[in-house]
C-alpha cells in the first residue's frame, strides 16, 4: 500500500475515517444537542461528495487491482452521498419525535455509505464481501433502533438473519469460483474463463451462489419473504436508507461482478435472470394490492422495482445491448432513489407515534389539507407507476426499450402489464387523498419537506432533460469495461 | 504423511501416559485424612449460594461481546508480528492506524460507562 | 489426502448449515448454522490455497473470521435485546408483522 493508492480511494478514506470521528465526537455531545452529530454527519457527506466530484470520470486502480474506480463507480456514489443527505434530513425530525434519539444513527449511516462506495470500487470478491459485509451490518442495527419496540426488534432480527445467510451464500459462491479458477480478482477470473482452464461446474455452482446471495440483498422473487416485515418494522428512516442504498449496491455488485466474468455462462444464466425478473414484477406488483399498511405497500412496490431493474440484467451476454441496457439500469436506479426518498419523506411527516398514521387511509383529505404534500406525493405515485412527464416513465420507457432491443419481447410485456397493474395500487394512494374526506395530523419540519419537495422537483424537473441523464449514465457505463 | 500421524499419535499417547503417572504416584504416596472442610466441593473465592440458573446480569453478555470483537481482530496481528521485520514503514504505520481504531470503539465503550461495573 | 476429501466436508457442513438455516426455531440455533456456513467456505478456501500454491485463499480466511466476529457481536447484541423485550428468542413466535 502506497500513499497514491489511498489518494485513489480519497473519498472513501475521508468517509470512513469521518464516521469514526463523529462517533467519538458523538460521545461528548450533550444529549438535547444531537443535531451537532447530524450537522457533523451531513458536513462529512457534502466533501465526500466535492471530493468525488473533483476527482471527475478518470479509471484509476489502486491495491494491487483489487479496487478500481471508473465512472460506473463515480455515478453511484454520487447516487449513494446524496442519498445518505435524504437519510440525515428524514430522520433527524422523526428520531427526536420518536424519542429515538441517539447520536450512533449518523455514524452507522456513514458507515454504511462507505460500504456501498467501496462495492462500486470492487475488482475483486474479497472486496465484494467486504463491502457486503461492511454496507449490511449498521443496517441491521438501524432496522432495531427503536429499542424495546417489538416490530423494529423483530425485524432487525429478520433482516440481520436473512442477510447474515445471503452473506453466507455470497461467501461460498466467492470461495467456489476461487477453486474454479484460482483467482479472486475480477480481471483473472475473466482471464481463466475466457481461456477454458477454469472447472466449468464449480464456476457454474459459483455464479449461481452469488446469484442466489445478492437476490436476497435486492429482494428479488422467491427470496423476498423478509422484505414486507422489515420495511414495516424498521424506523421509517431507516428503511427509506436502506431500500435504496442496499438495493443501489446489490445491484451494482450483480452488475460489475456478472457482465465482466460471467458472459460464457449466459446459456445457463439467461433463462433463470429471465425467469427471475419476470416472476419478481408479477409476485411484487399483485401482492402489492392487497396492502392496507403504506410501509409493506412500499416494500411490495420495491420488490417489483427489483424485478424491473433485474430486467437490465437479462441481456447481460450480448455485448451490443449490454452497454445500453446498463446505462437504462442506472438511469432507473436514479429515479428510483429520488422517488423512493420522496415518498418516505412523506410517510415519515404523516407517521405518529406508537405507529399511527401509517395505514393508507389515514391519507384521505391530505391533497386538500396539505396540498404542497399531497402534490408531491401524487408526483412520486405517478413517477413509481411510469406515468410520462415523470422520471420514472423515462426509466421503464429505456428498460423496456433495451430489452426489447435485446430480443426478449416478452419480457418487456411482461414489464408493460404489471405497471399497468401496479397503476391500480399506486394511484389508489392518490384517490384516497384527494376523493375521501379527513384531516390528517402532519408533522411537517423544514428538513423532511425540502426533502420531499426538492425529489418532486428534480422527478419532473429531469424528466423533460432525459437524453441528458441517459448519456450521463452511458459515460459511465463505457467505462466499465 | 504417515509419518506426520505416528508422531501425532505419540505425541497423544505421552499426553495421556504422563498425568496419568502423576496422579497414580499421588494416590499411593498422599496419607490420607479425611475432614469435612476437605470433601466439600471445591470453588475457588466465596462460598456458592443459591443455584446456578439464575438470569445473569446483562453486562456480563456486553463484556462477552466485546472482547469478542478485540479479541478475534488478534488475528490480524499476527502476521504483522511474524513479517515485521520485512515491512516498510508505511505498513507499519498502517497497522497502527488499524490499532488507533480499536482504540476508538476502547473509547467509545469508556464514554459510554459500560467498563464500569453497575 | 485428495482435495476432494476436504471439498466434501466443506459441501457437507454448508448443506447442514443450509438446512440448520431453514429448519431450526432457535434463532440462537440458526445463528451457529449461518457460522457453520462461514466455516465451511473458509474451509474451502483453506483447501484451494494449498492446492493452488496461493495465499490469496488464506488472507480471505483472515477476513472471514474478523468479519464473522462482528457479525456474532451485532447478532447477540440484537437476540440479548429481543429476549429482554420478549422473553423468547424462537422465530416462530416472531409474528407482530402480518399482510
Amino acid at each position: 500500500m502506497t500513499i497514491n493508492d489511498l489518494n485513489t480511494i480519497l473519498p472513501l478514506v475521508v468517509l470512513a475515517g469521518w464516521s469514526v470521528v463523529v462517533l467519538l465526537a458523538d460521545l461528548w455531545i450533550p444529549k438535547d444537542r444531537k443535531g451537532w452529530t447530524a450537522a457533523l454527519s451531513a458536513v462529512g457527506l457534502v466533501v465526500v461528495l466535492g471530493l468525488t466530484l473533483a476527482r471527475g470520470g478518470t479509471v484509476q486502480k489502486a491495491f494491487f487491482g483489487t479496487v478500481l474506480v471508473d465512472g460506473f463507480a463515480l455515478y453511484l456514489d454520487i447516487i449513494f452521498l446524496v442519498g445518505g443527505l435524504a437519510g440525515i434530513a428524514l430522520a433527524y425530525d422523526y428520531l427526536k419525535r420518536m424519542e429515538l434519539e441517539r447520536g450512533e444513527y449518523y455514524p452507522l449511516l456513514l458507515i454504511a455509505i462507505s460500504g456501498m462506495m467501496l462495492m462500486t470500487y470492487a475488482n475483486d470478491l474479497i472486496i465484494v464481501f467486504l463491502a457486503l459485509e461492511l454496507l449490511s451490518l449498521p443496517l441491521y442495527i438501524m432496522a432495531g433502533f427503536a429499542r424495546f419496540n417489538l416490530q423494529s426488534e423483530e425485524a432487525a432480527l429478520k433482516y440481520f438473519l436473512l442477510g447474515s445467510f445471503a452473506s453466507g451464500l455470497v461467501l461460498y459462491g466467492v470461495a467456489l469460483l476461487f477453486g474454479a479458477s484460482g483467482h479472486t480478482d475480477l480481471p483473472g477470473l475473466v482471464n481463466t474463463m475466457r481461456a477454458g482452464t477454469g472447472n466449468q461446474a464449480l464456476f457454474l455452482f459459483g455464479a449461481a451462489l452469488l446469484l442466489v446471495g445478492f437476490s436476497f440483498k435486492t429482494g428479488i422473487v422467491p427470496f423476498h419473504m423478509w422484505m414486507p416485515d422489515v420495511y414495516q418494522g424498521a424506523p421509517s428512516p431507516a428503511t427509506a436508507f436502506m431500500s435504496v442504498g442496499a438495493k443501489a449496491a446489490g445491484f451494482a455488485a450483480l452488475m460489475r461482478v456478472f457482465v465482466t466474468v460471467f458472459p460464457s455462462l449466459s446459456d445457463d444464466l439467461t433463462p433463470i435472470l429471465w425467469a427471475l425478473a419476470a416472476i419478481t414484477m408479477v409476485v411484487g406488483n399483485v401482492l402489492a394490492i392487497s396492502q392496507k399498511n403504506i410501509k409493506r405497500l412500499l416494500a411490495y412496490s420495491s420488490i417489483a422495482q427489483s424485478g424491473y431493474l433485474l430486467m437490465a440484467f437479462v441481456p447481460y451476454a450480448n455485448a451490443e445491448v449490454s452497454s445500453d441496457s446498463i446505462a437504462a439500469m442506472l438511469f432507473y436506479l436514479l429515479a428510483y432513489t429520488l422517488t423512493t426518498f420522496g415518498a418516505w419523506a412523506v410517510i415519515i411527516q404523516m407517521e405518529q407515534q406508537e405507529r399511527r398514521g401509517l395505514e393508507v387511509a389515514d391519507y384521505a383529505g391530505l391533497g386538500k389539507r396539505h396540498p404542497w404534500l399531497g402534490l408531491a406525493m401524487t408526483i412520486f405515485m405517478l413517477s413509481f407507476t411510469g406515468v410520462p412527464l415523470t422520471l420514472g416513465f423515462w426509466g421503464k420507457f429505456y428498460l423496456f426499450s433495451t430489452a426489447v432491443e435485446g430480443g426478449f419481447v416478452g419480457l418487456a410485456l411482461i414489464g408493460l402489464l404489471t405497471s399497468v397493474v401496479s397503476a391500480f395500487y399506486y394511484l389508489r394512494v392518490v384517490v384516497v387523498m384527494y376523493m375521501q374526506p379527513g384531516d390528517p395530523p402532519v408533522k411537517q419540519n423544514r428538513w423532511v419537506n425540502l426533502t420531499a419537495l426538492l425529489a418532486a422537483a428534480v422527478v419532473v424537473g429531469l424528466a423533460f432533460i432525459p437524453g441528458s441523464v441517459l448519456d450521463l449514465a452511458l459515460q459511465a457505463v463505457l467505462q466499465l469495461q | 504423511m504417515l509419518a506426520d500421524w505416528t508422531y501425532i499419535g505419540i505425541f497423544i499417547l505421552v499426553a495421556l501416559f504422563v498425568p496419568a503417572i502423576a496422579i497414580t504416584f499421588a494416590a499411593i504416596l498422599s496419607p490420607r485424612v479425611p475432614g469435612t472442610l476437605k470433601q466439600s466441593a471445591y470453588e475457588c473465592g466465596m462460598e456458592s449460594v443459591g443455584k446456578s440458573w439464575i438470569q445473569y446480569k446483562s453486562q456480563y453478555y456486553i463484556f462477552a461481546l466485546v472482547f469478542l470483537v478485540f479479541d478475534v481482530e488478534i488475528v490480524f496481528l499476527y502476521p504483522f508480528a511474524i513479517a515485521y521485520n520485512q515491512l516498510t514503514l508505511f505498513a507499519v504505520l498502517e497497522v497502527i492506524l488499524f490499532l488507533l481504531i480499536l482504540v476508538a470503539g476502547l473509547v467509545y465503550i469508556w464514554r459510554k460507562g459500560e467498563l464500569e461495573w453497575a | 489426502m485428495p482435495l476432494a476429501y476436504y471439498i466434501g466436508l466443506s459441501a457437507v457442513m454448508f448443506i447442514l448449515g443450509i438446512m440448520g438455516v431453514l429448519l431450526r426455531r432457535n434463532a440462537l440455533v440458526v445463528f451457529m448454522s449461518l457460522e457453520l456456513i462461514f466455516n465451511s467456505a473458509n474451509l474451502l478456501f483453506i483447501t484451494f490455497a494449498s492446492y493452488y500454491q496461493l495465499l490469496a485463499g488464506q488472507i480471505m480466511v483472515f477476513f472471514v473470521m474478523t468479519v464473522a466476529a462482528a457479525e456474532v457481536a451485532v447478532g447477540l447484541a440484537l437476540m440479548v435485546e429481543i429476549f429482554r423485550t420478549k422473553n423468547t428468542i424462537n422465530i416462530d413466535q416472531m409474528s407482530q408483522m402480518k399482510g
